[in-house]
């Protein structure tokens, strides 16, 4: 067992992404999440990297694109708002099959919205959030611990499939404090030879792009990039049980809205209650089967959400709408408290799958 | 005497070369078309040409190349 | 003896760019600098979108195509990612860099980013079909500008040189022309300054060439060329808006 350091979440993913090989980081202040910017802000300078404080959000996202064209891990982080911004990058992105990391502790909106914690970008990470057909990966950590581990393993997921992964955080998870291990196992980075570092004038051109004006040849790249979409779908899949044995109930919740729905279920329990919890750790690619396998026992669903619900919809679709899905949901910056969930579980108890 | 050679197929006939020579040696084909649909330019003199390359340094699409 | 040839980091395919359009002779003069200094191996350039977005064929080096505007901020990260082995490059219209890119120009400047930008200033959006640009001049004729560019509803051109040249930031900025030999051959010395800048290490360095679009322009090559000479350098004289080094060596 490793010693354990004390450390922010938004820290542990400027950690972690360092421990990963990230020398890169390009980001623009917003709240909750400029702890990540200054914690590169220090570290970079100290460890031959680079640290730029951009113009705008929408210019950080075209620096990382630039880095990765060559072939190097690079990340930047932002906030809600911030990632509207960085949409347009995004789409580039996918479109020229970029790796790259990008944090996104989200916070309430729309609009300017709040500085407290939310959920409610679930749809723009999951269905791609800029223009055109593409997904990122999306890791969505319920720890400390989880914000390190899943930034090394968003880095080499990124480089395996040549795309985005998004860790989509909140502010709670950016701000708390948790004892987090560092001793992080990370893989030696795949070889990348379309990655522009000159030609050396020993091999053509490379080029990084995403035009192409050929109707069937987009149509071509579009296909090919589903394809890797279906592997990722059948092998990168990361979900959680809790109680899941013998549960009636079920609730769905990823993030902060799992810690607090996981102390409702222990109360419910003592109760007498069969309810268990299924946690996406992955929201795109979202696990299905532990839902479909889920159906054996379980007759209603809880989504539990900081959004109006967002990931009630894959849940529902996971299921084919066979049993009662509902929604236990605070907005804007609130958070459902573990008395609402024990309240939602206890009502669905009463009902008996029947709605 | 210089040299002139074209690539025929690539000239899309703005004559920014024509008006660049000082001698008087170009001008676009009256009668070729080339694949584009252009009338191609050609040396109609070129024995008074002085490899001076004000037409290539002119050309918008580096179709000319000059010898001497 | 060959006394002109294409330059070997100018690809071996047709352009297509209408007839007369001066960014092949730009796109040359790229090519002959980055031969002179023996840098293709090592260098990176940035197309942007507008009608030279294809540029990254035409180069033999390796290339990027960027978001509308924001190839400074690529140009940016790839510079950074290895400063010490990578040439940079941007090749950028009116409205991908003074338009839509003003911020991410006026910051790479500001920055004094080690780069070298070349910004064609043709006064029109060419790739879209000819609509106003920054730089369109005022009473100038254009799709989206039909009764002419009137400044009390659109304001006024923007001189990108002479705003630069304001900002403590930037090694050099100068504005030349492609509209005859001579200005050709002047054109090709700055851009040249600009490269060597960035091998020297010295930092921001952007050429702004004044071209044709004879095609959006509704002239022939021949007279779009002394449109250049007769409207555009009157609003954009030609010169050395910042020379940083040049200054320094003169004290």
């Amino acid at each position: 067992m490793s010693e354990k350091v004390l450390m922010k979440g938004n820290e542990a993913i400027a950690e972690a992404a360092i421990l990963a090989g990230c020398r890169h980081y390009f980001g623009y202040p917003i709240t909750p999440q400029t702890e990540i910017a200054a914690y590169m802000a220090k570290k970079m300078p100290k460890i031959g990297g680079t640290f730029l404080q951009a113009e705008s959000e929408i210019a950080a996202i075209n620096m990382v694109y630039g880095v990765s064209s060559t072939g190097k891990r690079v990340m930047t982080s932002s906030s809600s708002p911030g990632i509207s911004l960085k949409s347009e990058g995004l789409s580039y992105l996918a479109g020229a099959d970029l790796p790259a990391l990008v944090v996104n502790v989200q916070r309430g909106g729309p609009g300017l919205g709040g500085i407290q914690p939310s959920q409610s970008d679930y749809f723009q990470a999951t269905r791609g959030s800029g223009h055109g057909d593409y997904h990122m990966i999306v890791l969505a950590p319920a720890s400390v611990q989880e914000m390190a581990e899943l930034t090394v393993k968003g880095f080499e997921l990124a480089d395996k499939y040549r795309m985005t992964t998004m860790i989509l955080a909140d502010g709670t998870m950016g701000q708390m404090m948790e004892p987090v291990a560092l001793d992080i196992e990370v893989k030696p980075m795949p070889e990348k030879p379309w990655a522009v570092t000159g030609t050396k004038m020993s091999r053509p051109h490379n080029i990084i792009n995403s035009l192409f004006l050929s109707p069937d040849k987009l149509e071509q790249m579009n296909f090919e990039r589903y394809e890797r979409y279906a592997a990722i779908e059948k092998n990168e899949a990361l979900y959680e049980e809790y109680m899941m044995e013998d549960a009636e109930i079920c609730i769905a919740a990823f993030g902060i809205a799992a810690r607090v729905s996981k102390n409702a279920i222990n109360e419910a329990r003592k109760e007498g209650i069969k309810v268990g919890l299924i946690r996406p750790i992955t929201l795109w690619p979202f696990p299905k089967a532990p839902f479909e396998n889920a159906l054996k026992t379980v007759k209603e669903f809880i989504s539990v959400e900081l959004s109006m619900g967002q990931m009630i919809e894959d849940v529902r679709l996971s299921i084919d709408c066979r049993v009662p899905v509902t929604l236990c949901n605070r907005v804007g910056g609130m958070i459902p408290s573990p008395e609402q969930v024990l309240d939602a579980i206890r009502n669905a108890a009463k009902n008996g799958g029947n709605r | 005497m210089a040299k002139l050679t074209f690539k025929t197929d690539s000239c899309k006939g703005c004559g920014l070369c024509i008006d660049a020579c000082p001698k008087g040696v170009l001008r676009l084909s009256p009668d070729k078309i080339n694949q584009k649909g252009h009338h191609p330019v050609e040396a109609a003199h070129e024995e008074n040409c002085i490899g001076c390359a004000f037409c290539a340094t002119m050309c918008p699409d580096c179709i000319i190349k000059v010898e001497r | 003896m060959v006394v002109f040839d294409k330059p070997h980091a100018l690809a071996d395919v047709p352009m297509h760019y209408c007839p007369g359009c001066t960014h092949g002779i730009v796109h040359r003069l790229v090519a002959e600098v980055i031969d002179e200094l023996g840098i293709e191996g090592k260098t990176i350039g940035i197309a942007p979108v507008g009608c030279s977005v294809m540029a990254y064929d035409y180069f033999n080096c390796d290339m990027i195509e960027a978001a509308h505007g924001r190839a400074p901020a690529v140009a940016t990260g790839v510079k950074r990612s290895d400063p010490e082995n990578h040439i940079v490059f941007t090749y950028q219209g009116d409205g991908d860099l003074a338009s839509i890119g003003m911020a991410e120009t006026v910051h790479a400047a500001a920055r004094n980013e080690n780069i070298t930008v070349i910004f064609i200033n043709n006064a029109i959006y060419g790739m879209t079909g000819g609509q106003m640009a920054p730089t369109s001049l005022p009473g100038q004729v254009t799709q989206t500008s039909p009764y002419g560019r009137d400044v009390s509803l659109c304001g006024y051109p923007i001189r990108v040189c002479e705003m630069l040249s304001q900002l403590e930031g930037p090694e050099y900025l100068e504005r030349v022309t492609v509209n005859s030999v001579k200005a050709v051959k002047n054109a090709k010395k700055a851009i040249k300054k600009a490269f060597m800048n960035q091998v020297e290490g010295k930092g921001f360095s952007l050429v702004e060439v004044l071209s044709s679009c004879p095609t959006n322009w509704g002239l022939t090559p021949q007279k779009a060329l002394k449109w250049i000479d007769e409207k555009m350098i009157p609003y954009y004289p030609l010169g050395v808006y910042k020379d940083r080094s040049a200054k320094e060596e003169t004290k």
